[in-house]
């Protein structure tokens, strides 16, 4: 019965169809990932440069967003915005609003960390010479940051991309939504269905994980000293 | 942008017809107190027990790693890069609802707890192994200069540093495992994440449902966070000797 089961992966169109779920849950992971780097680095700017009142609502905003487990905001956001707010976004839309904002906070303290993390006199020359701020950061600081913001950033990346599986509690129909189909139809002819379909999910996210991880620790080990 | 915008113009006109939106329903969260404070107590018990699970599997991977045990040592990398690597809900799909279908029946809180272990085991793992590695080498040359065997080595030097140096990363760690509790709720246990989602499907008190459900979380995980910023800065006081 074991080894049959394994064929409910391969009968019509079903692997196709999770294919296509992880798409759906890969352009998700995307987007987060561009928005929350973009308005991480803008964030981790100006936490480090901003005025006092900038930072500590920016300092707010990510502890907020750390304490609270993404679950809980995806609900928030998924409940509160057409209940109080009238605003119906889909699911996917949320979800991406949701951990752009989540990934952006984690962001910024990833930037802000590089970038205080660099010896004063860099930033104390870069000042001597004349440098105005956007060009203190343009040419010294941020290009130095970068090295120390990449491997972390990947990590958040890989971090983002697990949380993901997340999506499929609040309906949006993407790789494990999906599965869990695929297990329903099947249920009657292939009882063993639901352990192979998990497993095969199991299997794609650690394909996609597992090098990003993997780079991540090179480049870490790599730019260490 | 355009969304927050939207945000914002709601969130004015909100503000000019307050108590009308934002006013709660005190009856009800009254009566549903009880409910999420048992709720609470599962998510606490649930994660408590994961933790300390997570914690046993970690120290034993470490250990293999630091004495490079081997074998041993390569079957626990592997077992970090998977648990690393893949999410919490895919485990606890494939242990709830994947393994009784091979003949392994798990009760939905074992299962929990065997998830949140599993996953929780790799990154105690790490956090234990960067402990150990950060003992610094005079300390384990000056044990064996003078006459201690590899156990007293290990039991009176390498331990209780090794131990107190990973404090932080494992505050950390129980902080994020104690999040992850949220996704019991996708294999049925009644943990604050469910009930909430329960109650706002039959009363359509969601404002109500979420604040309880936020507030939850808070009371769990503020303390936590604030013990282990102050136990952080007591053990960097203590490094530094003063």
């Amino acid at each position: 019965m074991l080894n049959s089961g394994i064929d409910v992966l391969f009968q019509g169109i079903n692997l196709q169809r999770l294919l296509l779920g992880l798409w759906v849950t890969a352009r998700i992971a995307l987007i987060s990932i561009i928005l929350s780097f973009f308005f991480g680095i803008l964030f981790g700017v100006l936490r480090t440069t901003g005025p006092k009142a900038v930072k500590v609502v920016l300092r707010l905003y990510l502890e907020l967003f750390r304490i609270i487990p993404i679950l809980v905001w995806l609900f928030v956001f998924y409940f509160v915005l057409p209940a109080d707010f009238e605003i119906n976004l889909s699911a996917e839309v949320v979800s991406i609003l949701v951990f752009s904002l989540w990934g952006a906070a984690e962001m910024s303290d990833i930037v802000r960390g590089a970038v205080i993390s660099l010896p004063v006199h860099q930033a104390e020359s870069g000042k001597a010479l004349g440098l105005s701020v956007w060009q203190l950061y343009r040419h010294v600081l941020i290009p130095q940051a970068m090295k120390r913001t990449l491997p972390p950033a990947i990590n958040l990346a890989t971090r983002l991309i697990k949380t993901t599986a997340l999506l499929v509690m609040i309906g949006v129909i993407e790789v494990i939504k999906v599965g869990q189909q695929i297990i329903e139809q099947s249920s009657t002819e292939y009882p063993t269905a639901a352990f192979w379909v998990y497993a095969f999910i199991f299997v794609l996210y650690f394909i996609i994980c597992y090098p990003l991880s993997a780079v991540s620790r090179r480049l870490e080990r790599k730019w260490a000293a | 942008m355009v969304a927050y915008i939207i945000i914002l113009t709601r969130l004015l006109v909100l503000i000019e017809r307050e108590g009308d939106c934002l006013a709660l329903d005190w009856t009800y969260i009254i009566k549903y107190l009880p409910q999420y404070e048992e709720a609470l107590l599962l998510t606490l018990k649930l994660g408590v027990l994961g933790i300390l699970l997570a914690a046993a599997v970690g120290l034993i991977c470490a250990v293999i790693q630091y004495f490079h045990i081997r074998v041993l040592k390569q079957l626990v990398q592997a077992y970090i890069e998977i648990a690393r690597n893949t999410p919490l809900l895919i485990q606890l799909f494939f242990l709830f609802y994947g393994l009784p279908k091979i003949g392994i029946t798990l009760e939905a809180e074992t299962a929990a707890i065997a998830g949140l272990g599993f996953l929780g085991g790799s990154y105690m793992a790490e956090a234990f192994r960067a402990g150990f590695e950060a003992v610094p080498t005079t300390q384990i040359e000056a044990g064996k200069s003078i006459g201690l065997s590899q156990l007293q080595l290990t039991r009176f030097v390498i331990f209780p540093q090794a131990l107190s140096l990973s404090v932080p990363a494992l505050g950390a760690n129980c902080i994020f495992l104690l999040k992850e509790t949220s996704l019991f709720s996708g294999i049925a246990i009644l943990e604050l994440m469910n009930t909430t989602r329960d109650l706002i499907g039959m009363y359509y008190k969601t404002n109500e449902s979420l604040i309880l459900l936020v507030a939850g979380y808070l009371i769990i995980l503020l303390p936590l966070s604030l013990i282990l910023t102050w136990l952080e800065r007591r053990l960097r006081r203590a490094q530094f000797g003063n």
